[in-house]
């Protein structure tokens, strides 16, 4: 992002402006935050319909019932039984009117006939069948320390995955009293689930660095851009300009701060 | 009000502030940190290697910009990976907001493939990538479960043409390929549940190699299915797209984005003790009083 035309540049400041218009809610909510989250969701709606219908109305629907007359798309079509689906589609619409919502429920009826169908055996077996046989492997008892610290393909592991499976499970079995060896491994199911836990937690505070770390990246290379004066002095501007709406506004709550303090304090 | 009780009571702002100041001084001081790598990526990695030059594999880019920031380093190291090795790629993109960004990533690629780089050794010169000839670019297309199934008969089925409107027919690189029969994998980089429907609709019906780059949120749920073999290797997260950088000896955003994370985590860390602490010690302080 060393050099970069100014049109680029507008658009990367803007991004800069916005991020920290986003970030600025992690002190409380404010106009700034306001007007960059609504920004995020009229732009992500727009884009959307457009992209729908560029991708999926245009060319599913409409370029197949068209026939060169503009007022009767699917009279003279090669294919007019796409206008079936379009009917379809159309009765969705009537959710809006409390007398004919009623005919709504058969396009979502026969999507959810035909996506049951479709789902029910592939889940079934991919979900669930396999998991269960990924889960009772017999044990690779000359294999079973592995090539490394807990490595996957060990015996050990599989002896884990296994019992933990089980214990997991007792966990959640309340057809009987958790007491004696139900009690036990009951409360080795709830160490595993926890474990579990754990590693989602990690991986998802991980994740939440990421997107912070990216922008921390991305403001960072901006900022090289308007320092830098290969690139244009005039982009230093705009550093001061995005930073000094921030400042100006933190200077505002510094001072709101204190006077608050000083009014709970008399 | 004792240290206990301050810990307790500790505005959430303080932790966000020192948060930002750990991220923002560990970006600016240069220096790196080592990377360890796992199972699960050096397979993709070893897999990808090996494949032929003029092999085919599939790339779903199937993220919205908002996890770009995780998924965007593993698009970018495997896709130069691939190119560098001569393969071809079918890209697709199955999320509503992801066909501009994608679009985007790809161009980025082939820039910088046409500069002269050294990878663990080897010399790559630069070369030009051709859209149609070297990849193609799919675009986007609603309901990714029907789409991952109908690319399972045919890829002319959802995309008679591709993202620029050129249909599939009329593409050099698309004669004679079909379906997922002549392509060597799927390597698929998501945030959300199309890796479910990869897994059931696509590998679980038509039995390809699926590989998973997935975000942090969902890494630790797809180990599973690395068990069961229902995909070859997974990338969770920032970390596995820095696994994958060092693995290809393509240091980028990722690897630099782990030194940060690194002092981050310290920063947590060190919270969740001392918030720890400050509970059990006023929960042992309220209990005595109680006793009292």
């Amino acid at each position: 992002m060393e050099a970069m035309s100014f049109g680029t540049f507008i658009w990367t400041t803007l991004g800069a402006f916005l991020t920290l218009c986003i970030f600025s809610f992690l002190y409380r909510d404010n106009v700034f935050y306001k007007i960059a989250e609504h920004l995020v969701v009229g732009v992500s709606a727009g884009y959307f319909v457009i992209i729908l219908w560029h991708n999926g109305l245009q060319p599913n629907l409409f370029d197949m019932l068209k026939d060169g007359n503009s007022y009767f798309l699917w009279l003279n079509s090669a294919q007019p039984w796409y206008v079936i689906p379009a009917i379809l589609g159309a009765m969705m619409w009537t959710r809006f009117s409390k007398k004919w919502s009623w005919v709504s429920r058969w396009p979502i009826a026969l999507y959810m006939g035909i996506a049951t169908g479709v789902a029910v055996p592939l889940e079934m077996k991919n979900r669930v069948n396999l998991q269960l046989y990924a889960s009772m492997q017999s044990l690779d008892w000359g294999n079973f320390f592995g090539t490394g610290f807990l490595d996957a393909a060990s015996g050990l592991s599989g002896l884990i995955v296994f019992l933990g499976t089980l214990a997991a499970l007792f966990y959640f079995f309340f057809s009987k009293e958790h007491t004696g060896m139900f009690k036990g491994a009951a409360r080795f199911g709830i160490w595993i689930l926890m474990i579990g836990f754990g590693a989602s937690f990690g991986y998802t505070v991980m994740g939440r660095i990421s997107l912070f770390v990216q922008r921390i990246q991305y403001i960072g290379d901006w900022t090289k851009v308007t320092w830098n004066p290969s690139s244009g002095g005039g982009f230093i501007t705009f550093w001061f300009l995005t930073f000094g709406i921030f400042a100006v506004w933190a200077i505002y709550e510094i001072i709101k701060f204190f006077r608050n303090r000083g009014e709970i304090t008399e | 009000m004792n240290i206990f009780d301050r810990m307790m009571s500790l505005d959430r702002r303080w932790v966000f502030l020192l948060l930002a100041v750990v991220c923002v001084v560990t970006y600016v001081w240069p220096f790196s940190i080592p990377i360890r790598t796992t199972d699960e990526v050096e397979n993709i990695f070893d897999f990808i290697d090996t494949l032929k030059e003029g092999d085919y594999i599939f790339l779903g880019i199937d993220y919205d910009p908002n996890a770009l920031a995780e998924l965007h380093p593993m698009t970018y190291a495997i896709a130069e990976h691939a190119f560098r090795k001569k393969l071809k790629i079918i890209f697709a993109t199955l999320s509503q907001n992801g066909p501009g960004m994608a679009d985007q990533a790809i161009r980025d690629i082939t820039d910088s493939v046409k500069l002269d780089r050294t990878y663990n050794g080897v010399f790559y010169p630069g070369r030009t990538i051709v859209n149609g000839v070297d990849y193609v670019f799919l675009g986007y297309k609603p309901y990714f479960a029907l789409v991952i199934l109908g690319m399972g008969q045919n890829f002319r089925i959802p995309f008679p043409t591709d993202y620029y409107g050129t249909p599939l027919d009329s593409i050099p690189m698309m004669k004679g390929i079909l379906n997922y029969d002549q392509i060597k994998c799927v390597v698929d980089i998501t945030a959300g549940n199309v890796a479910d429907a990869w897994i059931s609709y696509g590998q679980g019906r038509y039995n390809f190699p699926l590989a998973l780059g997935l975000t942090g949120v969902m890494g630790a749920d797809y180990y599973p299915f690395l068990n069961s073999r229902q995909i070859f290797g997974l990338m969770g997260g920032l970390l596995g797209a820095a696994q994958y950088e060092k693995l290809s000896d393509n240091p980028g955003p990722a690897m630099d984005g782990m030194r940060i994370q690194v002092y981050a985590h310290i920063v947590i860390i060190f919270f969740i003790i001392i918030g720890n602490i400050g509970f059990l010690a006023s929960r042992k302080k309220r209990m005595g009083k109680e006793v009292k």
